[in-house]
């Protein structure tokens, strides 16, 4: 089981109920499809990803960066156990989307530089610690479920 | 992978000649956190007095760091060549492995965007995380 330190606890609750949702997901979303074009593989339904403006401009990618922000709330809710938590997610992201995980990585790097913008100096590196730390953990449980 | 396109280089000289005097501040933070969020890196200071952010090792470490970035920015178009002495004091004197150069990459992205939060576009970020992986691989060249 993941030991959370109070401070660790308290800076990852403080920034979940400080961000917009609806703003963080589709920018980190749209960056990582921007900065590593090979994720787009796992989104072609979703029209026109031709460039960057089109990519930041495209409404599926945006309800979905929500999408992908919504499933990180549920880990915030429950970080005492976020493997169970995200077991069902992980089974989905593993036999039906079947994202190679790796990817899990590229996505929190652009939602961790995302953050950096929004925060500003008040993403310390102690702050910083921290979300990665959490990142870790989600990542780590929605590797899981691959067999 | 870390083919630089001529829009990729004309992109980072343009960051860099905006941010460039900012060298050494993002140096140090990059330098700070790293140590900090990824803390098997200060596996490679055990010879500094003191590894907390913003302390006199880590500040003029990080601003070493940065002016060998900066030194990449001027030599864009041949980066093995260009780095060929650095690789070669990685290689064999520091014996860094490779797998850090992303980390502190990673670091000094996150400190563009903090610093320059409307520069520090998606398309300035792709540029960015090129360049660093081309000059991490450059950086390779002499490890074996």
């Amino acid at each position: 089981m993941v030991k959370w330190t109070d401070f660790e606890r308290a800076t990852i609750q403080d920034i979940f109920s400080k961000i917009d949702y609806d703003v963080v997901g589709p920018a980190a979303l749209s960056r990582c499809l921007i900065v590593y074009p090979w994720t787009q593989r796992y989104f072609g339904g979703f029209g026109n990803l031709y460039n960057a403006a089109a990519i930041t401009s495209n409404p599926k990618v945006a309800a979905h960066g929500k999408v992908v922000l919504a499933g990180l709330e549920k880990a915030v809710k429950n970080m005492d156990d976020i493997k169970t938590t995200y077991k069902e997610l992980s089974v989905l992201h593993s036999e039906k989307l079947q994202v190679d995980p790796d990817n899990f990585n590229l996505l929190a790097d652009c939602l961790t530089i995302v953050l950096a913008g929004q925060m500003g100096a008040a993403f310390t590196p102690e702050v910083h610690a921290a979300f990665q730390k959490f990142l870790a953990v989600v990542v780590a449980s929605l590797r899981k479920q691959y067999h | 992978m870390t083919h630089l396109t001529a829009k990729d280089k004309e992109t980072v000289k343009t960051f860099w000649a905006k941010i460039s005097s900012n060298g050494a501040a993002i140096g140090a933070d990059a330098l700070s956190r790293m140590l900090v969020v990824y803390p098997q890196t200060k596996t490679y200071f055990s010879h500094w007095k003191d590894l907390s952010p913003g302390s006199a090792p880590v500040k003029k470490h990080g601003a070493t760091v940065m002016s060998g970035v900066a030194d990449a920015v001027a030599k864009i178009d041949d980066l093995t060549a260009g780095l060929l002495s650095l690789s070669e004091l990685h290689a064999f004197t520091l014996r860094v492995d490779p797998s850090n150069f992303k980390i502190l990459s990673h670091n000094i992205l996150v400190v563009l965007a903090i610093m320059f939060p409307t520069d520090f576009t998606p398309e300035v970020h792709v540029a960015m995380d090129k360049f660093l992986a081309a000059v991490a691989r450059a950086l390779s060249e002499k490890y074996r």
